[in-house]
């Protein structure tokens, strides 16, 4: 896992900096055009010596990743320093802070929201292959699939606000906005996420369905489904207990890809509704070439998309014997 | 005497698509109080239908349209159920299913769960029909996997399905099914996917089980020789339809139907006049006037002091196993898989390579191929006269080399790729090897299906639309593709019905006469190696035990595990009925248990004696040729 955190440190850094030019150039440019301001121009100077922006670049990620020290001692990723960030102009850390927890909230709920929409549906659609629910189900997933998201949300914002009430964009009111956690302020939280889940999930929803119902018509087919039978299980006990725990597989190693996606999936919706979530924030970072945010972020989802596999990876062998067992006998 | 069951005029339908297919056409049978009755016939005959109709576990488009199946259980006399009328979901039905009457399925290798201890298993049946504490339930379940003859029932409990071998796997499905202790067992095909010395066994456990539970049992299967060892009574069947029924004696003395006349005419038998044919129920129709034929250049026949096609000497192959740990994989033992095994085959001749599932057969033949690298050992093929080291060939020559030597597989379904055609199944060899412009392989194809007895128009379709005889005659033409002077035949017949396996068997004699070819055949079945052989090499846990002329050898076989492997095939007479006290030991297969002088184990190291005429054992060295005339 280290080492290849390790290498994934080494490329984030190094796309970082391929284009040319970095922020504080970048800004300088702009100072020099509107003429100089000597504050301005001291300021950049600061960083400039501070996050050895004039160093060569190897040394520059020896200080990101605090192997080697810089004018306060060894303080980078290791240390649990993420840099500052240019255009804020306060630590990463702050400026992702609030948002981390929005993104995860959202995210995670939309992932509550795929299984238990998607697992149901799917499991019926399965059982009752070729019925005119599994038709219909199909229909609305295929549709669910094939609408961008994005033209989605902008609909359903439209209508949850003309039927419903429920204000557009944001994950909040207005008012509750830098206001300590209330329960008020949870509720209109909670009001402001039924659609972006919505938004978020339908594509996941779908083609956890089609999976789903694929894995399990496979399962439906075997053997050992029908000993369940033989035996005198009844219907239901038998469905749940052995071809649904079989199809499980797939969706447990998707947790490793779902981590990240937790965090800073979404992008494009989160800007279409205004979310507070990390998504925009990222996309904003790489553009302005704000390099300690950008690679600091990126860091951070690498590691969660690591540790996400080593956690469906360590599920799968809890749960799955065969994995367990036979794993590291080779042929 | 009171039945079990009782079958009357039962029709089951198949509505697809396509059509109704009577699967099932007015078929009455019964099944007495704790005796066997055997439902006999091929695949597709209903057989299976009739089993899945018993349990009310039929697939969705099969439907009974008229008929009784009456069930009296035997503990509550006087009580009966018309399993017909019951609806699959109902209480009745859910209580007989699997209380009363349980089934034991073919593929001990699939109908278990991979993910649940067969002790989760077994014991779920129990809890389902009686009210067992949980402690009580395991107490139940080990006693019932000691009965099955588990070696530790305890650990076994917590074992998963993939950890045993497919007899123990057997033993635990059996475990399952009685484990309610029913009224009626059905056994379809509970041998048809085991080796011969497992089989025995398991049906050594059947009867005994059978005796201690007074249950009756209905065995589904193919195989006449596991009828005569097993059934009181006989139900044959054909099309969905009863053919003939009565007594294991009546039946075996005077067949009447000609279909069943027809099925024991093709079973391999020990007692067949030399030069005598399978009569399969519908032989292939082939015609004699192939080009192929003509243009084969088959290799001249031998004369009796040309060398050997193949000659292997003390080959061995060895396998790592890996033992992983969070710091990578580490070596942790091996496994001798061949060791030091040496044989040769004259040209013309065809060598029966004869031993249990796991005994190294299938690596060898691979090895042959140079599909695995060899450990130690050499192999010469004698390529009209030139010898060739195998082991030592690179790039072009190896490629050369596979060119005459070919490999028919065991598995006809999945040795198919399903998305090509038959064409380019059977062209593929010649386009890898690059043989003729594609009108002259179209031509050399077209005749391949021919010479196999198969219509050319069948060229353009899917794997998936022929039956398993077929596919294996596919797969017979593709090997022959290439004119191989040597054929490596790995269990080519162990996945077919009798009757085909007849027909295939009777295909392989005709091409080797025709086309001058030389078998290696593998097998598990020593009746079948007895048909097509001239001469038999038996293998045990990676090593010959004995190698001898066909006749020579079951006339006399000297080696205990050779012996044992001989009483374990299933006659179809049944005078000659399984003797299973001899079988069931494990000893035979042990080759530290064997008797001297055959023992081997750490200390002792047998080596191959020739006894005369062709005739080699493996004892102890300086072993006196006297000891072994028993």
């Amino acid at each position: 896992m280290i080492p290849t955190l390790l290498v994934i440190s080494i490329l984030t850094f190094v796309i970082i900096q391929l284009p040319p030019g970095d922020y504080l150039s970048n800004q300088l440019e702009e100072l020099r055009s509107q003429g100089e301001s000597a504050s301005a121009m001291a300021k950049i100077a600061f960083y400039r010596e501070q996050y050895a922006l004039d160093k060569s670049p190897i040394e520059q990620y020896a200080r990101w990743m605090g192997f080697w020290p810089g004018p306060d001692g060894f303080s980078g990723l290791i240390q649990g320093n993420w840099g500052q960030s240019f255009t804020y102009d306060l630590p990463v850390k702050e400026v992702v802070g609030d948002r981390l927890g929005l993104s995860f909230l959202i995210n995670f709920s939309t992932i509550l929201f795929i299984y238990i929409v998607a697992f149901p549906i799917g499991v019926y659609s399965a059982t009752r292959q070729y019925s005119i629910g599994d038709y219909g189900f199909t229909l609305i997933g295929y549709l669910g699939l094939a609408t961008p998201n994005f033209l989605l949300a902008m609909v359903l914002l439209y209508y949850a606000n003309v039927y419903f009430g429920v204000s557009i964009g944001g994950l909040m009111d207005d008012k509750y906005i830098n206001q300590p956690w209330s329960f008020d302020k949870a509720m209109s939280v909670f009001d402001h996420m039924i659609v972006p889940v919505i938004v978020i999930g339908t594509s996941g929803t779908a083609s956890m369905i089609r999976r789903l119902r694929a894995n399990l018509l496979d399962e439906l087919q075997k053997q050992y489904v029908t000993t369940a039978k033989a035996k005198g299980v009844p219907r239901l006990k038998a469905l749940i207990k052995y071809p649904i725990r079989m199809s499980l597989n797939p969706f447990i190693a998707d947790i490793g890809n779902l981590l990240p996606d937790v965090i800073s999936g979404s992008v494009i919706v989160s800007m279409v509704l205004s979310l507070p979530t990390v998504g925009p924030l990222l996309l904003e970072a790489l553009r302005n070439q704000d390099q300690y945010m950008a690679g600091s972020l990126l860091m951070f989802l690498a590691l969660l998309t690591v540790v996400g596999m080593f956690v469906s990876d360590v599920l799968l062998a809890v749960l799955d014997p065969r994995i367990r067992l036979t794993g590291g006998a080779t042929k | 005497m009171t039945n079990v069951l009782l079958v009357r005029d039962l029709k089951v339908e198949f509505r697809v698509a396509e059509g109704t297919i009577k699967a099932v056409d007015g078929v009455s049978f019964r099944v007495p109080d704790g005796k066997t009755v055997a439902l006999v016939g091929e695949s597709g005959s209903g057989k299976s239908v009739i089993s899945q109709a018993i349990m009310s576990i039929l697939p969705k488009p099969a439907y009974i349209t008229s008929g009784e199946i009456l069930f009296f259980d035997p503990e509550k006399p006087g009580v009966f159920y018309d399993i017909a009328k019951l609806k699959p979901d109902s209480k009745e039905m859910r209580n007989i299913r699997g209380g009363r009457i349980s089934i034991i399925f073919q593929e001990p290798m699939t109908s278990l769960s991979p993910l649940h201890t067969i002790g989760d298993q077994i014991s779920e049946a129990l809890h389902l029909h009686h009210k067992k504490t949980k402690a009580e339930g395991v107490q139940v379940t080990v006693d019932m996997l000691r009965l099955v003859g588990f070696p530790k029932p305890d650990e076994a409990f917590h074992t998963y399905p993939f950890e045993l071998s497919g007899g123990l796997r057997q033993r635990a499905m059996i475990a399952m099914a009685m484990i309610c202790k029913p009224g009626l067992l059905i056994a379809d095909e509970p041998t048809t996917a085991l080796d011969v010395t497992i089989q025995a066994q398991i049906l050594d456990l059947m009867q005994k089980l059978q005796k201690q539970l007074g249950m009756a049992i209905l065995l589904i299967t193919h195989d006449l020789g596991v009828v005569a060892s097993m059934a009181d009574e006989i139900v044959v069947m054909y099309h969905g339809k009863v053919m003939e029924q009565g007594t294991l004696e009546d039946i075996f003395k005077s067949p009447e139907h000609p279909y069943l006349k027809a099925l024991m005419r093709a079973i391999p038998r020990f007692d067949m006049k030399p030069g005598e044919r399978l009569t399969p129920i519908r032989e292939i129709k082939r015609e004699s006037d192939s080009k192929f034929l003509q243009q084969a250049n088959p290799r001249p026949v031998a004369t009796g002091e040309e060398k050997p096609i193949l000659e292997v000497r003390k080959l061995t192959k060895k396998f790592t196993t890996r033992k992983s740990s969070l710091f990578g994989a580490k070596p942790a033992g091996e496994v001798l898989a061949v060791d030091n095994v040496s044989f040769f085959i004259k040209p013309g001749e065809c060598l029966g390579l004869v031993g249990e599932s796991g005994c190294g057969k299938t690596t060898l033949s691979k090895l042959i191929l140079r599909a695995l690298e060899t450990t130690d050992g050499s192999v010469t093929y004698n390529d009209r006269g030139r010898d060739i080291d195998v082991l030592a060939l690179s790039n072009d020559e190896l490629f050369d080399y596979r060119n005459k030597v070919q490999f028919i597989f065991q598995d006809p379904f999945s040795s198919l790729n399903p998305r090509m055609t038959v064409f380019d199944i059977i062209s593929e060899p010649l386009i890898i090897h690059n043989v003729g412009t594609s009108a002259e392989r179209e031509e050399t194809v077209k005749e391949l299906m021919t010479l196999v007895g198969l219509d050319i128009r069948f060229l353009r379709r899917y794997p998936h639309s022929f039956s398993g005889g077929q596919r294996q005659r596919i797969g017979i033409a593709r090997a022959l593709a290439l004119k191989p002077d040597l054929l490596i035949c790995d269990e080519p017949v162990s996945a077919l019905d009798v009757s085909i396996q007849a027909q295939i068997l009777n295909l392989l004699k005709d091409l080797q006469a025709e086309l001058g070819l030389t078998y290696l055949f593998i097998s598990h079945n020593l009746a079948v190696v007895d048909y097509i052989a001239d001469r038999i090499a038996v293998m045990c846990k990676g090593r010959l035990v004995e190698t001898a002329p066909k006749a020579a050898l079951f006339k006399n076989p000297v080696h205990p595990y050779t012996k044992r492997l001989l009483a374990a095939v299933p006659e179809p007479d049944p005078n000659h009925r399984l003797n299973f006290t001899n079988l069931v030991e494990e000893k035979a297969s042990n080759p530290e248990l064997w008797p001297a002088p055959f023992t081997a184990d750490v200390h002792t190291k047998p080596v191959m004696m020739d006894i005369g005429g062709g005739h080699f054992v493996r004892v102890h060295e300086n072993t006196d040729l006297e000891e072994l005339r028993l």
